[in-house]
């Protein structure tokens, strides 16, 4: 995470905004008080409201155009940034993208080739191309993509071009997972045990594993973000990973080194953010809590851990710090730390990026009494140009930090977050921030839509073993910014397609409150209100894991997911009153749309007779079981008698729109209504969770138990395409026998790789795909006897 | 509560005489019965149709009676049945015998309502019986209360298999004479073995009546086919020559002769199912314009169905209550064409979002689909939709998809339904199968019913319109009322690459000759200039327009010089 850090918001009492005379102190003396301040912690980092600072001034010289290397939402934050400083944008984009939400806001824009990443948004030259073309003068690489890649930043100093994020040294040193471990163990910073050098094949990484010990962690040297990384129990897993995991790196990375460590068992994901400068100092961050995760990509994140005490805390920062100053790290980055029960924590990995979540940290506190969160990782080409000159941290910060017991703000009331991401990068400002909000106890959670299973994708369903990616074109879209404390990083829109290439993240959804519950109500509120229409997402589980009575209790690990739902999520179980309030909601949708039907303009020849219906009597089928329902109406009220109990639903009944929002029982729920067919299916969004009801009249339902059930293919013995991608591999012929299990073929999609395996033992009758082949979702690849 | 009591006592009373079926009949024969005794008998065996035997046995079929059928396709209580007491009238091979009467004889017809709205009906009688349990008040009313009045017909498979005999035609015939008269649309669920063999050339005559009967229907009310058995023979005609024919998957057939003749005949080997199955008439043939998964599946889309349509060509098109905001904006569309134009998208998603609360009743969604027809509303009123599909064969035109359009434009003007179409169509399908197949006898049919329309035509050039393709797809130039393009639309002769080709034959600078074209003729504005189009506007405001222009049109006339009949090249 290290990025850039850009972004920072700041803000403050605006009354008291610029009363500071621009003095020039010396950041590096701020940090020198800080070090010298022997309980340094965020209480005595904590600002008040005096630091005026807006994040930037508007005077400060800024470059007159950067390219931003990336795409979606990190690309939308940095180009939005951009523009409220006067800074022209370039965007680049691979020819899929060409009609996206980057393209669209940025000044410029440069096709850098088709839809695949590695010839276009990893394709270097081309990108060097497009700088020349519109002569940017400084690159922001967002996370991901290029971040991490030091060739690239090496390419752009040859060119006399800023890259916006940490020096090369520090790239190299980090990214390389091998290089930093040994930094980290040299800067005393706590680490996995582990074999340190590349593993150079399948038999050696068993070799190492055993010596190591099961369970062990298989990663990408070059990784990051969960890709190439695989748990192995035992020599046959661990042969299979070091060979996925390497393909998996080389067409990630390029670079398909490997490494091997001890996998600690059930720990806590925690990670620290840090600033440094070109001075030597370096700072420390609040923690944000990630361990909710799926393949080792991040589910839900958030800020502050229940978890840590004030000590372990501050023994992580410090730690952190030091290794940042051992790599003269001069950017924001995070350090990631596994944290075992005991709160023994081991140096993870340094991100030398901005990341996905920085979000967090860059809370904004206001002296108004107001509030507080959201700020923005962007950017800051400002800090370019203190980068060029040998970029310090701002004076204001250091006076601040100088008063650091000054009295805290208040926190009263959470403003409106939208404005958020248009707030300016100030660094030390977060820092204060951030501290408030520790110091108020003020709790962020920070969902992404990102999934815990085989992918780390948004884009997925989540009922199939966690999540494979699901894509598509988003037909309907509108994010829940109508309540509060709310806020909503994307970078797509209604109709924006959701493609194979890249990370299906359709947003980040961010919400916070006073204190942690309310932060959670709120989770669950803005994940009712989201539209999502046209490709599967996760809602459903991750309102599950924020609902859920360990998570609530703070008793979580990186294995949550896998410790919870065992045999995969299957969706939110129903208690009995929530599901009469579900059957309640569905009929009187059902008799509503049948009322509707009835209302033509009365301007026929012929006059209509509306049957006239006192009673409807439905049977609604729910997981195969059939309830009997009785619902009558007076307006808009309607009175539903579910299984022998009475529930009385209101609502305003707008069939067109797409949230609805009804009253059961005085209790308020937010559904959505996603189909509806003339034949009594209808799925029904409810508690994130879309159920899939049959209704029909009584009468039509004692018919309907004449009709024939249709023949469903026996899937056992034919494999099909989970989700859409790219056939990367296929190991069998027709005529070979396979065990069950035993891997047919690869399949690439949304840069993961997934083996797929025989449901059965078999011959295999005939193969439908080659290496090469695009497939759709439940395609069929392979067919057994 | 007297509603209960008297379904149960009605229940009792049918029990009893299910059990004894055949002692009732032979009560019937009695002379000692009074007259009223005797209609109450003859009531009472016409809802049992063919007996609980027959009615078990087209159960397991997963197949429902006829009058199971009525009772879900009509609003409760609303069915009037008429021709009860028919009886056939054949005395040959022992048909004359008691035994082998049955009152109201094979085919169940009446009328009733639909969402409160007029339609007769028939129901063929494979099995016409209700089961006891399932007589429900509205049957009981149907029997005793001559009211409220309304018109169906239904044939029953249980009764001779459904077989047609001259009383069941002439059941049928009556009451598409009353819809033609009143004005109310006909439908038929056909489940028939087809001509009743011991009736000889009378059942021919039958047959030969309801053609009749269907052709002077044709374009006066609308005529609807569900099939929900087999069908075949003369019987396929019937539904041949209604508007819309829908089928039943897995269990019913269409065909002319079945798989038996088919082996004896041409030697070929075939099943019922890959002969006259839904797939085969709803993929292949196109004879079939919809299919649906099972009998209550079909009668609840049926009457979903038959909210689009008017009653008569009397009738406008009906305008139900609606919620979706006529003046919606629609983001989505600004970024649904791709930039590079041979790239494909999905026409159906500018459906979706146009029309009212994404509701869209496809007709033929399996056949012909780089052509898209279907029912949908704006502001709530019923339209027609045609598209070109992108996604298939780039949304060309080719036979079959003319002939799916042509028929259907031509069913929307008959009955006042105003058109909508959207237009991408890179031109018609080139080649030899094409030509040979007559491409130029049915691209005409779609150019001559677009031409031939005189409802409210609103065109949308979402991307390409070239050459005859462009002009035949509700152009200006065949009197379109309202013609919009949006900024990607692309109205030329050809494609840049092949009239660059034709135009700088041997030249030598090819590229910077397809630039030329490209900045010329790959925009909308040599339409614009000359008028073809009205405005070039903001695919997001495409709804906009579309509801506010047919508000507007929705008083259109045109006056067409006399003739007997238009001669559309068949």
């Amino acid at each position: 995470m290290a990025g850039l850090w850009v972004g920072t918001a700041a803000l403050v009492a605006a009354g008291r905004r610029g009363r500071w005379p621009p003095q020039q102190l010396m950041l590096s003396s701020v940090l020198r008080t800080l070090k010298h301040v022997p309980h340094y912690s965020r209480q005595h980092l904590m600002v008040s409201r005096n630091l005026g600072s807006v994040g930037y001034d508007p005077n400060e010289k800024t470059f007159d155009k950067i390219l931003i290397a990336n795409r979606g939402e990190i690309a939308c934050r940095v180009i939005k940034t951009c523009k409220k400083m006067g800074i022209k944008t370039v965007a680049i984009h691979s020819d899929v993208d060409a009609s996206s939400v980057h393209v669209k806001m940025a000044d410029e824009a440069v096709c850098v080739g088709p839809a695949p990443t590695s010839k276009s948004y990893l394709n270097v030259d081309a990108i060097m191309e497009a700088i020349k073309k519109t002569r940017a003068q400084a690159v922001h690489p967002g996370y991901g993509f290029l971040s991490e890649n030091k060739e690239f930043a090496r390419c752009l100093a040859a060119e006399d071009v800023i890259f916006i994020g940490p020096d090369t040294h520090a790239i190299q040193a980090m990214g390389d997972k091998i290089e930093s471990k040994l930094l980290a163990k040299k800067a005393e910073v706590n680490t996995i045990p582990g074999f340190d050098g590349v593993v150079k094949d399948a038999e050696e990484a068993v070799r190492i594993a055993r010596e190591i010990g099961y369970p062990v962690m298989i990663k990408a040297s070059a990784g990051g973000g969960g890709k190439g990384m695989r748990i192995a129990w035992d020599d046959e897993e661990t042969r299979d990973g070091f060979r996925l995991s390497s393909q998996e790196a080389a067409s990630s990375f390029g670079d398909d080194r490997l490494l091997i460590e001890k996998f600690i068992d059930n720990p806590r994901h925690i990670e620290i953010q840090v600033l440094g400068d070109k001075h030597g100092n370096a700072l420390w961050l609040n923690e944000r809590e990630c361990s909710i995760q799926r393949r080792n990509q991040k589910v839900v994140e958030e800020a502050p851990s229940i978890f840590l005490d004030a000590e372990t805390r501050r023994a992580m920062g410090e730690q952190a710090v030091a290794l940042a100053r051992a790599v003269k790290y001069s950017s924001a980055g995070t350090v990631e730390f596994l944290v075992d029960s005991k709160k023994n924590f081991y140096f993870l990995e340094m991100n030398t990026r901005l990341q996905v979540t920085t979000t967090m940290h860059t809370k904004k506190v206001t002296t108004s009494g107001a509030l507080i969160v959201g700020s923005v990782t962007v950017p800051s080409p400002k800090q370019r140009q203190h980068t060029g000159r040998g970029w310090q941290m701002s004076p204001k910060q250091r006076q601040h930090a100088g008063r650091g017991t000054s009295p805290a703000p208040v926190l009263s009331d959470c403003t409106e977050p939208k404005a958020e991401a248009d707030d300016f990068p100030v660094t030390q400002l977060l820092i204060l921030k951030v501290l408030g909000i520790i110091r108020f106890n003020l709790t962020c959670a920070d969902l992404y839509f990102k999934d815990c299973a085989s992918f780390p994708l948004n884009f997925q369903d989540p009922y199939k073993s966690f999540g494979l990616p699901s894509i598509g074109r988003l037909s309907q879209y509108q994010e829940p910014l109508h309540l509060p404390g709310v806020r909503v990083d994307s970078g797509i829109q209604p109709g924006s397609d959701i493609s194979i290439y890249y990370d299906p993240m359709i947003s980040k959804l961010i919400t916070y409150g006073c204190d942690r519950t309310e932060a959670l109500e709120r989770m669950a509120d803005a994940l009712d209100n989201y539209v999502i229409r046209g490709v599967t997402h996760n809602i459903a589980l991750l309102r599950e894991v924020i609902i859920n009575s360990r998570f609530v209790k703070g008793d979580i690990s990186t294995k949550f997911l896998s410790d919870v739902y065992p045999d995969g999520f299957k969706g939110h179980m129903l208690t009995k009153s929530e599901k009469n309030q579900l059957l309640a909601i569905a009929s009187s949708l059902f008799v509503a749309f049948q009322l509707r039907a009835q209302h033509f303009q009365e301007n026929s020849r012929m006059p209509i007779i509306k049957p006239d219906i006192a009673n409807w009597e439905l049977s609604i089928k729910l997981h195969d079981k059939v309830h009997t329902v009785v619902a009558s109406n007076s307006g808009s009220a309607f009175l539903v008698e579910v299984d022998g109990s009475k529930l009385n639903v209101t609502s305003t009944w707008n069939l067109a729109l797409p949230l609805l929002s009804v009253s059961v029982d005085g209790t308020q729920r937010t559904v959505q209504c996603l189909s509806r067919e003339a034949g009594g299916n209808m799925s029904i969004q409810f508690l994130g969770t879309v159920y899939k009801v049959n209704i029909l009249t009584k009468l039509a339902a004692e018919l309907n138990k004449f009709m024939l059930e249709k023949v469903t293919e026996d899937t056992s013995s034919v494999l099909r395409s989970p989700m859409p991608g790219v056939v990367v591999a296929v190991s069998v012929k027709p005529g070979d026998t396979v065990a069950e299990g035993q891997e047919i073929c690869v399949i690439e999609a949304m840069k993961m790789q997934n083996s797929m395996t025989a449901g059965k033992t078999g011959t295999v009758k005939s193969v439908h795909c080659q290496a090469g082949d695009t497939v759709g979702e439940g395609d069929l690849l392979v067919e057994l006897e | 509560m007297a509603a209960a009591l008297r379904v149960a006592a009605a229940g009792a009373r049918l029990g009893v005489l299910a059990s004894g079926l055949r002692a009732a009949t032979r009560g019937l024969c009695s002379q000692a019965t009074s007259v009223n005794e005797r209609i109450e008998n003859k009531r009472r065996n016409a809802l049992l149709g063919g007996g609980q035997r027959r009615i078990d046995a087209q159960h397991k079929r997963g197949k429902l009676t006829a009058r199971e059928r009525i009772s879900l396709l009509l609003d409760p209580g609303s069915f009037v049945e008429s021709d009860m007491f028919v009886e056939h009238r054949c005395a040959d091979f022992g048909m004359a015998a008691d035994k082998n009467k049955f009152p109201g004889d094979s085919v169940v017809t009446g009328r009733g309502r639909i969402n409160g709205r007029l339609v007769y009906i028939f129901s063929q009688i494979q099995v016409s019986a209700m089961l006891p349990w399932l007589v429900s008040d509205s049957w009981i009313q149907a029997i005793h209360l001559p009211w409220p009045p309304k018109v169906l017909r239904l044939q029953d498979f249980t009764v001779f298999g459904g077989s047609l005999s001259g009383a069941h035609a002439q059941k049928i015939c009556k009451i598409m004479d009353q819809a033609i008269t009143v004005g109310a649309p006909v439908i038929g669920l056909n489940d028939s073995g087809g001509a009743r063999i011991q009736e000889g050339v009378e059942s021919l005559a039958g047959y030969a009546d309801i053609f009749l009967r269907n052709v002077t229907a044709s374009g006066v009310i609308p005529q609807i086919s569900l099939i929900m058995g087999p069908c075949a023979g003369g019987a396929v005609y019937s539904p041949a020559l209604t508007d819309f024919t829908f089928m039943v998957k897995d269990t019913s057939y269409l065909f002319i002769t079945g798989p038996d003749v088919v082996k004896s005949v041409t030697n070929e080997d075939v099943t019922q199912e890959e002969l006259g199955g839904a797939k085969t008439h709803t993929t292949m043939s196109g004879v079939a314009h919809r299919a649906f998964e099972n009998d209550v599946d079909a009668l609840c889309n049926l009457r979903d169905f038959f909210n689009y349509l008017p009653l008569s060509n009397q009738d406008s098109a009906p305008v139900r209550e609606c919620h979706d905001p006529s003046d919606r904006l629609v983001p989505e569309l600004d970024t649904i064409v791709p930039l590079e134009s041979t790239k494909a998208y999905n026409m159906v998603d500018i459906i979706h979002s146009v029309v009212d609360e994404r509701e869209f009743f496809e007709i033929m969604p399996n056949y012909a689909k780089n052509i898209i027809v279907g029912f949908a509303r704006m502001n709530g009123r019923t339209v027609g939709i045609v598209g070109n599909q992108p996604k298939v064969a780039s949304g060309c035109l080719d036979i079959n998809s003319s002939v799916k359009g042509a028929r259907f434009v031509r069913f929307c003007d008959a009955f006042n339904i105003p058109l909508i179409t959207f237009v991408d169509v890179p031109g018609f399908l080139p080649g030899t199968a094409q030509e040979y197949g007559g491409i130029i006898r049915h691209g005409a049919k779609l150019l001559y019913a677009f031409a031939e329309a005189t409802v409210p035509k609103v065109t949308v050039i979402t991307r390409k319109a070239y050459g005859g393709a462009y002009d035949v797809m509700s152009s200006k130039h065949l009197c379109g009322d309202t013609n919009y393009a949006w900024p990607t639309a692309e109205i030329a002769v050809m494609g840049a690459k092949g009239a660059v080709e034709i135009i700088f034959k041997g030249h030598e600078n090819v590229e910077a000759a397809q630039a030329e074209y490209i900045e010329k003729f790959a925009n909308p504005f040599p339409a614009a200039v000359r008028g073809f189009v009205d405005d070039i506007i903001q695919p997001s405001s495409t709804r906009a327009r579309i509801c506010c222009d047919l508000d507007v049109l929705a008083s259109k006339k045109v006056q067409r010089p006399w003739r007997k009949h238009a001669n559309i090249p068949l």
